[in-house]
C-alpha cells in the first residue's frame, strides 16, 4: 500500500524485551483507535468547503475512516481541518482555535490557499496557515478533487499510526 | 421604454448643476457633492428609484480631484438604472451619506471608506468591514502595493 | 509549547453597552457551522431571544479587485469564479458580459444559449447546496445527503465539460474555452431526470414536516420595503412578494426568449425563501430543457482577434498570428477606455460587475456589487426579536456566501 518500510537504525543498547515489546504494541494499538476516530474541527471558510461537503456525502463517504463526525468546539476535536483561505484578518482566530485543542491534535491543510496562499498574493490573504501554526499534512488543489482529500487522510493515518504514544514511559 | 424615463430624467435634472449623459443603458449623472442629497432624494420619490445598489470610487491618482465616487441606483418600476459620479479631492474626500435614506448605504459605505478612505458626512459607523482594526492605509488605492502584509499574528517563519 | 503572544481582536464590536438589565452579549464567531464559515454575530440576548445584532463579516476578504488590478482581462477570469463559488459559471459569464460590451463585441449564438444553459445550471447547484445546508442545520440530514449527492452528478458532468469540479475558468472574453463534448447534452437529460426522483424525495421528507414548518413559517420575516431599502434582490426579495428577476425585467444572454415563471412568496419568511428556491431549481430545469432543444451550431467563440487567441496551427506558422498569440498573452486583450456596469441575476440577487478601462491589457478597476454584502448589512432586521436557534435558519435561508460577500 502507501506504507514504506520504517528504516532500521541499529542503535546500541541492550536487546529489546519483554517491556519494548508492550510498549511498542502498545503504540500500534493506541495509533489504530486514533487513527480510525478522528474527529475534525472543519474550520471552513471559502471554496474548498464545497469539496469538504461533497467528501463527507456519500459518493466519497470519510465515515468510512472513521472522521465523519464533526466536533465544532475545539476542546472536543483532534483533527484540524483549514478548509479554504484564512485571511489576515482570520489569522487570530484560527491562532486561538489551535491552541485551544488539547494534545493530540493534527492540523490538515485542506486546499492550496490554506497550504501557500493559492493564488492570492496580497495584503489580505495569509501566504499559508504554516506561518502562523503547525502543520502536518498539506492538501494541494483548487479545490482538490475528493479522491486527493481521501488520499490525504490515509496518509495522515498512517502518521497517526506510526507515531509514538505516550501514554505509558518506562519511568511509569 | 428606457428612453422614455430617460428623457424625464434629462429634464428633471437640467435645472441642478449636474452634467447627464447615457452610458451603455445606465443614466449617468455628474454632480457636485453637495447636490447629493437633493438629487437622491428626487429620484427616489419622483423616479421610484427604490434600491441602492452600490457604491464605490475609482482612483485617478493624477488627477487633482483625485478620487471618483460612483453610486448605482436601480428602479424596480422602472427597470432602469442610474450611475451618479462625484469628484472629490484626495485631502478633502467626503460625500454626503445615503443612509437616512437607504439602509443598504451603512455596509457599502463602510467598504468604500475601507478601502479607498472615502468619509461619508453623516455616517458615525465607518467602522473597517473588510479589514480589521488597525489596518492603516487603504488598499485599493494605487499606491497602496498590493503585498504589503499587515498581519495580526506573527509568523513562525 | 509557543511563546506567549497576544492575539488582537480584528473587529471592534458596536454592542458596548447593554440595551435591557440582565441581557448576555455572545459572540457566533467566524468559525462556527451555522454561519458558514466566515461571518461573526455578536448577539445580545435577552434569554434566549435576540434583542440586537452586530454582523462583522470581512474575514473572507481577499483583495479580488486589489488582485484584478494586476492581472491582465483574461487572467483575472479564474478569480472571477471564486466569488460566488457555489455557482461560479455565472460570475465568469458577468464578468465576460461586461468586458464584451466596453469592447463591442456580440458573442455567438451558440455560445449566448450555451452561456443561458450553464448560468441556470450554476443556479441549480447553488441552490442545491444553499437548500442542502440548511436543512442539515435543521438536521435533516437525509435531505443533505440526497441533494449533495444529485450536486455530485452535476459537478461530475461540469468536470467532463470544463476539467474542475468546483471552480471552472470556463469563460473567455467573446466566448467559452471550449465546446461541449460529446454525449454532454445526453448526460444532462439523464440527471435532470434523476434531480426530479431527488427533490421530489426531499419534498416528500420537508415541505409539510412539521418541525419544518414550525421552525422556518414565521421566522426571519422581513416586509417589502424594508427588503427595498435595505438593497435586498434575488430570492430573498421575491420571497417577500415582488416578482423583480432581472432574467425577466431586463433580459439579457437568451432569458428574452424563454418561457419561464418567477416564483414569488407571501411573507418573507424561512419558509417562503426555501420554496422560492425549490421552486427556482424546477424553473431551471425547464429552462435547461428549453434551451436543450434551442441549441444551434456553430462557433463557440466571436471571430475577433482582439480577444480570441488564433488557431495553434496558425500560431505556428504565421507570423502575424504569433504576434497576436503573444500579445494576447503578454500583454492581455486591449479594451478601450471607458466604464460599465452590467448585472445579471445570480442565484443570491443582482450581480453587478463595475469596469473602468483606461485602454491596455489591464483593467483600471474591477468591482462587484456583491448581492451577499448588501444581505449582509440588513439581515439584522431579521435576526433581531426572534430566538436564538432561529439565527442558524434564518442565516442559512440568506445563503450568504463568503467569497462573494467578502471580495
Amino acid at each position: 500500500m502507501y506504507g514504506k518500510p520504517l528504516p532500521v537504525v541499529s542503535v546500541s543498547r541492550e536487546p529489546a524485551g519483554t517491556f519494548e515489546f508492550i510498549t511498542t504494541k502498545k503504540d500500534e494499538l493506541v495509533g489504530w483507535a486514533r487513527k480510525f476516530s478522528l474527529f475534525p474541527y472543519p474550520f471552513v471558510t471559502a471554496c474548498c468547503a464545497m469539496e469538504f461537503m461533497a467528501v463527507s456525502a456519500s459518493a466519497y463517504d470519510t465515515d468510512r475512516f472513521g472522521a465523519a463526525l464533526p466536533r465544532f468546539s475545539p476542546r472536543q476535536a483532534d483533527l484540524l481541518m483549514i478548509v479554504g483561505t484564512v485571511t489576515q484578518k482570520q489569522a487570530p482566530i484560527l491562532r486561538k482555535v489551535y491552541e485551544q485543542m488539547c494534545e493530540p491534535k493534527w492540523v490538515m491543510a485542506f486546499g492550496v490557499c490554506a497550504t501557500s496562499g493559492g493564488f492570492y498574493q496580497n495584503y489580505a490573504s495569509l501566504p499559508g496557515i504554516d506561518k502562523i501554526i503547525p502543520v502536518d499534512i498539506y492538501i494541494p488543489g483548487c479545490p482538490p478533487r475528493p479522491e486527493m482529500v481521501i488520499d490525504g487522510i490515509m496518509k495522515l493515518q498512517e502518521i497517526i499510526a506510526q507515531g509514538k504514544h505516550l501514554i505509558l514511559n518506562d519511568k511509569f | 421604454m428606457s428612453a422614455q424615463i430617460f428623457s424625464e430624467l434629462r429634464d428633471a435634472f437640467s435645472d441642478v448643476d449636474a452634467a447627464v449623459s447615457e452610458s451603455r443603458g445606465v443614466f449617468v449623472i455628474a454632480l457636485q457633492p453637495s447636490h447629493l442629497i437633493t438629487a437622491v432624494e428626487r429620484l427616489k420619490s419622483t423616479f421610484a428609484f427604490d434600491i441602492f445598489l452600490d457604491v464605490t470610487a475609482v482612483d485617478w491618482p493624477d488627477r487633482p480631484l483625485r478620487f471618483d465616487v460612483v453610486q448605482h441606483f436601480y428602479s424596480t418600476v422602472h427597470k432602469v438604472r442610474v450611475r451618479i459620479r462625484m469628484c472629490v479631492p484626495e485631502a478633502a474626500p467626503t460625500v454626503p451619506t445615503l443612509r437616512p435614506l437607504y439602509g443598504s448605504a451603512g455596509y457599502m459605505e463602510r467598504e468604500c471608506h475601507d478601502m479607498y478612505g472615502i468619509t461619508f458626512e453623516g455616517n458615525d459607523d465607518l467602522r473597517p468591514i473588510l479589514l480589521y482594526e488597525g489596518f492603516e492605509g487603504h488598499p485599493l488605492r494605487k499606491d497602496y502595493p498590493k503585498q504589503l502584509e499587515q498581519p495580526l499574528v506573527p509568523y513562525r517563519f | 509549547m509557543t511563546d506567549a503572544i497576544t492575539i488582537p481582536n480584528p473587529v471592534r464590536s458596536a454592542l458596548t453597552s447593554h440595551e435591557r438589565e440582565g441581557s448576555v452579549i455572545v459572540n457566533l464567531g467566524p468559525s462556527h457551522p451555522a454561519t458558514h464559515g466566515t461571518v461573526q454575530i455578536i448577539a445580545e440576548l435577552d434569554g434566549e431571544r435576540v434583542l440586537r445584532t452586530d454582523v462583522h463579516c470581512g474575514y473572507l476578504h481577499r483583495g479580488f479587485e486589489k488582485e484584478c488590478e494586476d492581472h491582465t482581462w483574461h487572467n483575472l477570469i479564474p478569480y472571477c469564479d471564486r466569488l460566488n463559488y457555489c455557482s461560479a459559471l455565472i460570475n465568469g459569464f458577468a464578468y465576460c458580459d461586461a468586458v464584451e460590451q466596453l469592447m463591442d463585441i456580440e458573442i455567438t449564438a451558440r455560445c449566448k444559449y450555451l452561456r443561458t444553459l450553464l448560468s441556470e445550471y450554476s443556479r441549480l447547484t447553488d441552490h442545491l447546496t444553499c437548500v442542502a445546508a440548511s436543512l442539515m442545520e435543521l438536521g435533516a440530514m437525509t435531505a443533505f445527503l440526497y441533494l449533495v449527492m444529485i450536486r455530485d452528478y452535476m459537478y461530475e458532468h461540469l468536470a467532463a465539460l470544463t476539467g474542475a469540479r468546483v471552480t471552472y475558468s470556463y469563460s473567455r472574453i467573446g466566448g467559452l474555452a471550449e465546446d461541449l463534448p460529446a454525449g454532454w447534452l445526453t448526460r444532462l437529460a439523464e440527471i435532470l431526470t434523476e434531480y426530479e426522483d431527488f427533490i421530489g424525495r426531499v419534498h416528500g421528507l420537508i415541505d409539510r414536516n412539521r418541525i419544518f414548518i414550525d421552525r422556518m413559517r414565521n421566522v426571519g420575516v422581513i416586509s417589502t420595503a424594508d427588503a427595498l431599502s435595505w438593497g435586498f434582490t434575488g430570492p430573498i426579495l421575491r420571497s417577500t412578494g415582488v416578482p423583480r428577476d432581472l432574467r425577466k425585467d431586463t433580459p439579457y444572454l437568451a432569458y428574452g426568449e424563454l418561457d419561464f415563471q418567477v416564483p414569488v412568496g407571501i411573507k418573507g419568511d424561512n419558509y417562503d425563501r426555501y420554496f422560492v428556491r425549490m421552486r427556482e431549481m424546477d424553473e431551471s430545469v425547464h429552462m435547461i430543457r428549453q434551451l436543450m432543444d434551442m441549441l444551434p451550431d456553430g462557433p463557440i467563440n466571436v471571430d475577433d482577434r482582439r480577444c480570441i487567441f488564433p488557431p495553434k496551427t496558425l500560431v505556428y506558422t504565421e507570423i502575424e498570428s504569433l504576434i497576436n498569440h503573444f500579445k494576447l498573452v503578454m500583454e492581455g486583450p486591449s479594451v478601450p477606455p471607458g466604464d460599465i456596469y452590467t448585472a445579471h441575476e445570480a442565484p443570491n440577487g443582482e450581480l453587478g460587475f463595475y469596469i473602468v478601462s483606461v485602454g491596455g491589457g489591464v483593467p483600471h478597476k474591477v468591482h462587484v456589487r456583491s448581492p451577499s454584502f448588501v444581505h449582509m448589512g440588513g439581515v439584522h432586521l431579521m435576526l433581531n426579536g426572534y430566538q436564538l436557534a432561529d439565527v442558524v435558519t434564518t442565516f442559512g435561508s440568506v445563503n450568504m456566501i463568503g467569497g462573494e460577500c467578502d471580495r
